[in-house]
């Protein structure tokens, strides 16, 4: 029974058994269910080490793999395949990784319906895990279209005062890219007789014309999620809307489904519509780095300002990716991790001031550095980590990205890394605004005078990721090793097609 | 007639008869025994599911080619009967609860599949108007059953005014094509073309006032206007019936006419139908979404999955796509139906005296209050929309890859795109579920509960095992061409 022993399958169902058991509870237990979701969260985070151990850095190819014949539709086989290896093990562990620490910090900020929202989270964590893990295009997108279904949920009943109309707008935008990708899917299936990843990928010979359409049309879907400019406007309702832990998921794991995707399924099975498409990418992620920024600038809201420098820090990660150069895609891939901890960060860090004042808008606050020493601290260390300060997590993501856009031959221009660049200070210039506006000068407002530092749990919750944040920062080798036979194997199929075409 | 003939016609003489009979004992019964009516029915039902799945007179032609007894009609024979048992069993309180509780309900019902089984064996165009009778003017009364409600009164009359109209359409189509192959039977027909006696352009004319009158039958736009005033003035039980029943016999006569006996007039059809299919979607998806009625928005969204259906059909004319059409129509039908009964099913238990409960708003705060239900019209939705892992995504699935696979991607285009527009209203409904505050009423029908639940269970687990039915509506197909 290869179904239940296999350690993927392991990692990505086993949230199940904690929707099981919390469906055994009254919505009254609180207390029981929260402490249910995060053990059960705990033991996946511990299962995907265990995948880590198990994991050969060495090896490019898709590893611990799980291969079942699933459905028959007609002549087509549909089977349950998965596998991970350097392109999403990173974003697995990130995945486990976040979730415990954003079931912590709903831990008095969600009061009502606890039990729906742990069932909730964790079905949402299943539909993460298996997005990275998927090898079989038929079982990704399952996967795919169900994280919807509790994301819509977590923003419509937990969310902020316009939250129905947020969940709608979540659901219905994500799901027109996603339906346009399902007919590409289809085509597949048609033509190539297989929708299995590794087998489509070795197969190849789709005609560059086609290739373009279907690289469109998974675009379509990917690029709503990411979101790359202009496909970005669900993101701001989005986010503010959602409850903290849903804003930390939604920024840290869900927008990476559509990074990943480019990287798993766009270059890879498109490789020369990938390549005439890259100039055109790089341009769209420039736009999104330079609007992001400059939209954050003029954000009362944090929330806000932070959900508009997702768009921004986003763009950085398409570069790289479409640089088509080992630097840019292992910059991108490391730089998805960063984002998600730097954003998560700070996502959970606006959480906890809300909680406290229940209100985001910059200027009812000034001078917390007085009363918040600790918050502030933390708060400072996330916000250079965003802005890219060297020796911080988010430098050791940019700096290659740039370098490797700035040499691409498949972007063709050193303008884009050059205009890119212009990004990272304009990051610089809102986020020390923000910090500025929160925690500098007189301390003048009467309710902010009387607000407490971090409690024990909230400085649980947020020092795992300081700690990374200073890894990443100082020592990023290990995670460079982890991807980087995967990235030489994919950028192998990039060469042929791009010797084919040339 | 011979044995083999009897056989091939026994589901429906096991149904005739056991109506028949039903009809007068329900008579005798008394104010005590009267709940015996519909338990009987569904045991004829039962009886006729179970003759219809041993599939006695497996492949034979019977009737001198009138009635083709084959994997296609014991599909469907099986889906009408089953489909039977659940719209009795949604209507056993609920004609009780609604002050409505006729026995001649139950009987007219089974008269009614009774002309659904005929149909899909129908090999032979009289037959087919037979059975389309057969079908329709049982319906025709039972919409009217709650007399004297106006709304139920207007939709029988409405019904049966334009369903006649409609009626009269297909016999004259009849006429016309036996005017120009000189016969009905669909295998003549093929034989009348093949040797070129056939008139084509009478035929051509034939074929369309028949595929006029179908359409009616099973809303596609522009025949469509009656479905809303009907679906909702009946009594909910019959329309969660006629949404599966009538809509799967209309298409069955569609699949049987056109793929197996007409695809060479695919050249002059083939825009017609794939014009009608995205008028349909569009226009069934377009008008639900400003529906507040619920009865009147699934009324809607059950005439856009007309229009996805037809997608399918679109492809008739090409002879190495059309087994995946029908057999993916076929799929559909049943994804539909499992999650229309379980979608109806949680209508029927909101439903108050005089019409009241139908409305979107009296949906608020369902998902606190009554949890279950909740979230068994919570699938119900996503599989309506086609989010995975339903059984409406494995039909729209398999749909939309016939369609991609006779090479009308631009239809497959607009097929994706209506269902968005599909997710906005569906949604409206979860959102009014989970959402908003309310303090809804539900109505303490054992029965009705549990169809929405087996129902809600069915669609998830049969998207995730789904390889039987597939295999099942593949093998339908195999006898039909």
């Amino acid at each position: 029974m290869t179904f239940f022993t296999n350690p993927l399958n392991l990692v990505t169902l086993f949230p199940l058994v904690g929707v099981l058991v919390i469906l055994l509870f009254k919505q009254e237990q609180k207390k029981e269910i929260r402490w249910t979701a995060l053990i059960v969260s705990l033991i996946t985070f511990g299962l995907s080490i265990w995948v880590l151990i198990l994991f050969d850095p060495n090896n490019p190819d898709l590893q611990l793999v799980i291969n079942l014949s699933w459905i028959e539709i007609a002549d087509w086989e549909i089977s349950y395949q998965m596998g991970v290896d350097g392109l999403s093990i990173l974003l697995v562990l990130l995945t486990t990784f976040l979730t415990p620490i954003s079931l912590l910090s709903t831990w008095t900020a969600v009061e009502d319906q606890v039990k729906d929202f742990m069932i909730f989270f964790l079905l949402l964590e299943v539909g993460m895990l298996g997005v990275f893990l998927a090898q079989d295009l038929f079982l990704f997108y399952v996967f795919w279209e169900f994280t919807l279904v509790p994301m819509y949920f977590l923003i419509g009943i937990w969310g902020g005062p316009k939250r129905m109309y947020a969940a709608v707008k979540f659901f219905l935008y994500t799901m027109t890219g996603s339906v346009l990708m399902l007919l590409a899917i289809l085509w597949l299936g048609i033509y190539q007789g297989t929708f299995s990843v590794p087998d489509l990928t070795a197969m190849g010979g789709i005609p560059a014309q086609v290739q373009l359409w279907l690289f469109l049309a998974f675009a379509a879907a990917f690029a709503i999620k990411v979101p790359m400019w202009p496909l970005h406007s669900w993101l701001p309702d989005a986010h503010v809307q959602a409850p903290t832990a849903g804003s930390v998921i939604l920024a840290g794991v869900l927008l990476k489904m559509g990074t990943y995707g480019f990287l798993r399924f766009n270059i890879p099975l498109f490789p020369k519509a990938a390549l005439q498409a890259a100039p055109w990418m790089a341009l769209l992620a420039v736009i999104g780095i330079l609007y992001g920024a400059a939209v954050s600038y003029y954000q009362k809201d944090v929330k806000m300002l932070v959900a508009y420098s997702s768009v921004s820090h986003l763009g950085f990660v398409m570069l790289g990716l479409f640089a088509l150069n080992p630097q840019g895609i292992q910059g991108g891939i490391l730089q998805m991790v960063n984002h998600g901890i730097s954003t998560g960060a700070l996502f959970l860090l606006v959480g906890m001031i809300y909680e406290r004042r229940h209100t985001r808008v910059m200027d009812d606050f000034g001078g917390l550095w007085k009363v918040m020493p600790v918050y502030g601290a933390l708060t400072l260390v996330v916000t250079l980590s965003s802005m890219g300060l060297p020796g911080l997590n988010g430098f050791a993501g940019e700096f290659p990205i740039l370098l490797g856009a700035f040499g691409s031959e498949a972007i063709g221009s050193p303008w884009y890394a050059g205009l890119a660049a212009l990004g990272v200070i304009l990051a610089a210039v809102y986020l020390l605004y923000m910090f500025q506006k929160l925690f500098l000068g007189p301390l003048d407002k009467e309710e902010n005078k009387g607000l407490k530092d971090l409690t024990v749990r909230e400085l649980v919750t947020i020092t795992p990721l300081v700690i990374l944040i200073f890894w990443i920062g100082l020592y990023p080798k290990p995670f460079f090793t982890l991807m980087a036979p995967a990235v030489e194997k994919l950028l192998t199929i990039i060469e042929a097609a791009s010797l084919a075409m040339y | 007639m011979t044995t083999i003939d009897f056989y091939a016609i026994l589901p429906l003489i096991t149904l005739v008869a056991w109506a028949s009979a039903l009809l007068l004992l329900d008579l005798f019964f008394t104010r005590k025994t009267e709940g015996l009516t519909p338990i009987l029915a569904a045991l004829g039902l039962l009886i006729t599911l179970v003759i219809s799945a041993l599939d006695l007179g497996a492949g034979s032609t019977a009737f001198n080619g009138m009635i083709e007894a084959d994997g296609f009609s014991s599909y469907l024979q099986i889906l009408f009967a089953g489909s039977g048992i659940i719209g009795i069993a949604l209507a056993y309180g609920y004609l009780k609860r609604m002050g409505i509780n006729k026995g001649e309900y139950y009987p007219l019902l089974l008269y009614s599949i009774s002309g659904m089984i005929l149909m899909a064996q129908a090999a032979d165009l009289i037959v087919v108007f037979l059975a389309l009778e057969l079908l329709s003017i049982p319906l025709y009364i039972l919409a009217g059953i709650a007399r004297p409600n106006p709304a139920s009164e207007e939709a029988a009359l409405k019904y049966f005014l334009l369903g006649a109209f409609a009626g009269g359409f297909v016999v004259y189509g009849v006429a016309l094509s036996f005017g120009a192959t000189g016969t009905t039977s669909l295998s003549g027909i093929v034989a009348a073309v093949d040797t070129g006696l056939a008139n084509m352009p009478l035929l051509l004319i034939g074929a369309g006032l028949i595929l006029i009158g179908l359409g009616f039958k099973v809303a596609l736009v522009p025949f469509h206007m009656w479905t809303p005033d009907v679906y909702h003035g009946a009594p909910t039980p019959l329309t969660a019936f006629m949404a599966v029943g009538a809509k799967a016999a209309g298409f069955a006569a569609l699949l049987r006419i056109f793929l197996a006996a007409l695809p060479v007039l695919a050249g002059n059809f083939v825009p017609v139908f794939w014009i009608l299919s995205a008028l349909t979607m569009f226009t069934g998806n377009l008008i639900a979404i400003v529906q507040d009625n619920i009865k009147r928005m699934l009324a809607y969204s059950s005439i856009a999955h007309a229009g996805y259906i037809m997608m399918a059909v679109v492809t008739f004319g090409q002879e190495f796509v059309s087994k995946d059409a029908v057999a993916s129509s076929l799929f559909y039908l049943l994804a539909y139906a499992v999650t229309n009964f379980g979608a109806w099913s949680v209508v029927i238990a909101l439903e108050r005296a005089e019409g009241k409960g139908l409305q979107l708003e009296d949906y608020y705060g369902l998902g606190k209050k009554y949890p279950v239900l909740a979230a068994a019209m919570l699938v119900f939705m996503l599989s309506f929309i086609g989010v995975p892992p339903t059984i409406g995504f494995m039909g729209k699935f398999y749909l939309f890859r016939t369609v991609l696979e006779g090479g009308y991607t631009w239809l497959a285009v607009i097929g994706v795109l209506t269902s968005i527009l599909s997710a906005y209203y569906y949604l409206r409904v979860v959102v009014n579920m989970y959402m908003r505050e309310g303090d809804p009423e539900i109505a303490p029908d054992r029965l009705v509960q549990l169809v929405s639940i087996v129902g809600a269970l069915a669609v998830v687990l049969l998207s995730v095992f789904a390889t039987p039915l597939f295999r099942w509506a593949s093998q339908a197909v195999l006898n039909l061409f």
